[in-house]
């Protein structure tokens, strides 16, 4: 079967939305219902967060969600129990994105086999450097028809960009500012220039851009520097609210997408 | 087989930059850099100078008579404690201010967890007049109030980390978590021999002081450079890396690394890593750390808020891996015991963390002959409240 990352930027050139949300939260069981819900949305791609003790990236939003999800008991084999179930009712693009311990600590091929067979389509582990993915893991991703997509930040050089542009499958992750997840402000021009300077360096793969994209204004934004754009902390803190799972997200993306 | 840093950042297999895009740039300009900077002549020179006139080096090697006198064989203390500041951490912060500076950054991030490194660091800053954040759990804030007073006083901001177990592991995300929204101005300086390539090599370099010093002061004294034994704590590694560090190729010196047992190895209470550690990464570095099989990183425990952190240096999980040091680990209440006695008989009152190491010398068996230097890497002022705490059952 075709890869439903590749699928998808194959046959969809812009406005591409993916959102992330914490595996396991609110509440344990929450993980289909949320992508259900997505998918029915319209939601192009979704990014299930893996929680995580020390997220070194992340900031408080996604912090929190990390350990509420862990506290309720989410582990990473009920997360593959909870897509399998999920792959019977929808088809949309799915990756999973964690760190590298969680990983390791797995077993990477049971990892990779396991997510494969679940159905999930791509992974982002920001902290497993890309000689060593080079090294040890491309042919077991590629074994197993699963995408990676590095990084990039602006104080990436062209260098690495390119390295990353050369090992990225499905889509670039491109981060908005040098920050960590969750913060919201408006795109500056700086941010723009850095935006323009990667689209001049005719890069193969898709971008998305991601980091602090939180409400319409930012979304339209990067929609138009890239082929679309990732939301996550802004998404969770819209769970959080009160009110009906369904109805809360139908809401979010639809002020996003208005 | 070699036990210093390899060309790729590795110890053996432990090691390496494990790290988000976000700290790639700061990260390899110090990997490129460090080295170069650190042995320039004008940086040894004001780093010696320092070293010398303002931390107050060399640090005494005493021959403690009457400790010997109780374990056998002659053993040596190197009085670390004796430093400015009170104990070893400040060797490294002057070694990284200066190379700060030379990198052009302007404000200085670090994580504290008993306080030592952070008043150690907001010290340097002091010195060199810069801005200086040091990040405590909230929890440790609590234990160790009168660093936090000596840090605002030093003129640095405490900002308390909230996040996870908000202890020491917490302060360290959040000082990373810093460093990704600050990337062109500011300089972390780590506190010990651990995080990514090539933090734990520049940090034992710094360190290395300790064991440099330790072959002449024992060639006087003894007319031979090397003891029997180095024994030293292990929190992250810092203090041991520095005593190990010029006798790692010298098979004749057995190197000895104390871990806090806390309540007891298999207690469920305890920061053993060695022991209960497997392989892993933590903090952008692989190594041997606490999980749960899930890969999740566990809270240590220990009374010793020095030694209560999850990982330990690659260095370490290296030279342990490897047959190189040997291990021992000694429970809070031997830590205590021995902190007393180190007290009553020779005068000194050691830190928490430093009295783990005292607290097996009873475990060495030696002989009449042997010849030991133990790190004494800090003095007890900052323990006093929990000393107070167990002075009763104590005396
Ligand atoms: C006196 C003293 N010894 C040892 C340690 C442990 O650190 P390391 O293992 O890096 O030497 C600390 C840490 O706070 C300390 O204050």
């Amino acid at each position: 079967m075709k890869n439903r990352i590749i699928n998808l930027f194959d046959s969809k050139g812009g406005d591409v939305l993916n959102v992330y949300f914490t595996a396991g939260h609110p509440e344990l069981n929450d993980t289909a219902k949320i992508i259900t819900a997505l998918d029915s949305q319209g939601v192009d791609l979704v990014e299930i967060g893996m929680p995580y003790s020390d997220p070194m990236a992340d900031g408080e939003t996604i912090q929190n969600s990390s350990q509420k999800a862990l506290k309720n008991g989410m582990t990473l084999s009920l997360l593959m129990e909870q897509i399998t179930t999920l792959r019977k009712s929808s088809d949309i693009p799915i990756i999973i994105m964690g760190y590298y311990n969680q990983m390791m600590q797995y077993g990477e091929e049971r990892f990779l086999q396991e997510a494969s067979e679940a159905g999930v389509d791509g992974l982002i582990i920001p902290d497993l450097p890309m000689d060593v993915y080079a090294k040890q893991y491309k042919n077991l991703f590629e074994k197993y028809n699963i995408t990676m997509s590095f990084l990039i930040t602006p104080e990436t050089s062209d260098h690495r960009i390119r390295m990353a542009d050369e090992l990225s499958t499905g889509f670039l992750y491109v981060v908005s500012k040098s920050s960590i997840t969750g913060s919201s402000s408006t795109i500056s021009d700086r941010q723009k220039a850095y935006f323009n300077h990667i689209n001049s360096l005719d890069l193969k793969t898709p971008r998305l851009i991601g980091f602090g994209i939180h409400d319409k204004a930012t979304y339209d934004t990067a929609c138009e520097y890239a082929q679309g754009a990732i939301i996550g902390s802004a998404f969770i803190r819209a769970l959080e609210a009160e009110g009906g799972l369904e109805e809360k997200i139908g809401k979010f993306i639809g002020r996003v997408r208005s | 087989m070699t036990y210093q840093v390899d060309d790729r950042g590795y110890y053996g297999e432990f090691g390496g930059a494990f790290i988000p895009e976000m700290l790639h740039a700061n990260v390899e300009n110090l990997k490129k850099r460090y080295v170069e900077i650190i042995y320039e002549a004008d940086f040894q020179k004001e780093f010696d100078n320092l070293l010398k006139d303002y931390v107050g080096r060399p640090t005494p090697l005493y021959l403690a008579k009457r400790l010997s006198a109780l374990y056998g064989g002659k053993i040596y203390l190197k009085r670390e404690d004796l430093n400015h500041t009170g104990a070893h951490k400040i060797n490294n912060t002057i070694g990284q201010i200066l190379l700060a500076q030379r990198l052009g950054k302007k404000r200085i991030i670090a994580e504290t967890g008993a306080g030592q490194h952070g008043v150690a660091t907001a010290t340097v800053c002091a010195l060199m007049g810069v801005e200086c954040i040091v990040y405590m759990g909230q929890v440790d804030i609590g234990r160790q109030a009168p660093n936090v007073a000596r840090m605002r006083m030093l003129g640095a901001e405490v900002r308390p980390a909230m996040s996870g177990s908000r202890t020491l592991k917490d302060a360290t995300n959040e000082a990373i978590r810093d460093w990704i929204n600050n990337p062109e101005d500011t300089h972390y300086i780590i506190g010990s021999v651990v995080g990514p390539h090539p933090y734990p090599d520049m940090v034992a370099r710094f360190q290395s002081v300790i064991s440099e010093e330790m072959k002449w002061q024992l060639k006087e004294k003894e007319g031979r450079e090397q003891p029997d034994y180095v024994v030293a704590c292990v929190g992250g590694g810092s203090n041991a890396a520095g005593a190990f560090y010029h006798y790692l190729d010298d098979e004749r010196v057995k190197l000895v690394s104390v871990e806090a047992a806390g309540l007891g190895v298999d207690s469920g209470e305890s920061a053993a890593t060695s022991v209960l550690g497997t392989k892993g990464i933590i903090h952008g570095s692989r190594t041997l750390l606490m999980q749960t099989e899930d890969g999740q990183i566990i809270e240590p425990y220990s009374i010793s808020a020095g030694l209560d952190y999850p990982g330990i240096g690659p260095q370490h999980a290296h030279l342990i891996e490897s047959g190189r040091a040997q291990v021992y680990s000694a429970t809070d209440k031997e830590a205590l015991t021995a902190a007393m006695e180190l007290s009553r008989i020779e005068g000194i009152i050691p830190a928490l963390e430093t009295s783990h190491a005292l607290a097996i010398l009873d475990q060495m068996k030696l002989k009449e002959e042997d010849i030991v230097i133990v790190n004494l890497s800090g003095r007890g002022d900052k323990d006093l409240a929990t000393y107070i705490d167990h002075l009763d059952e104590l005396t």
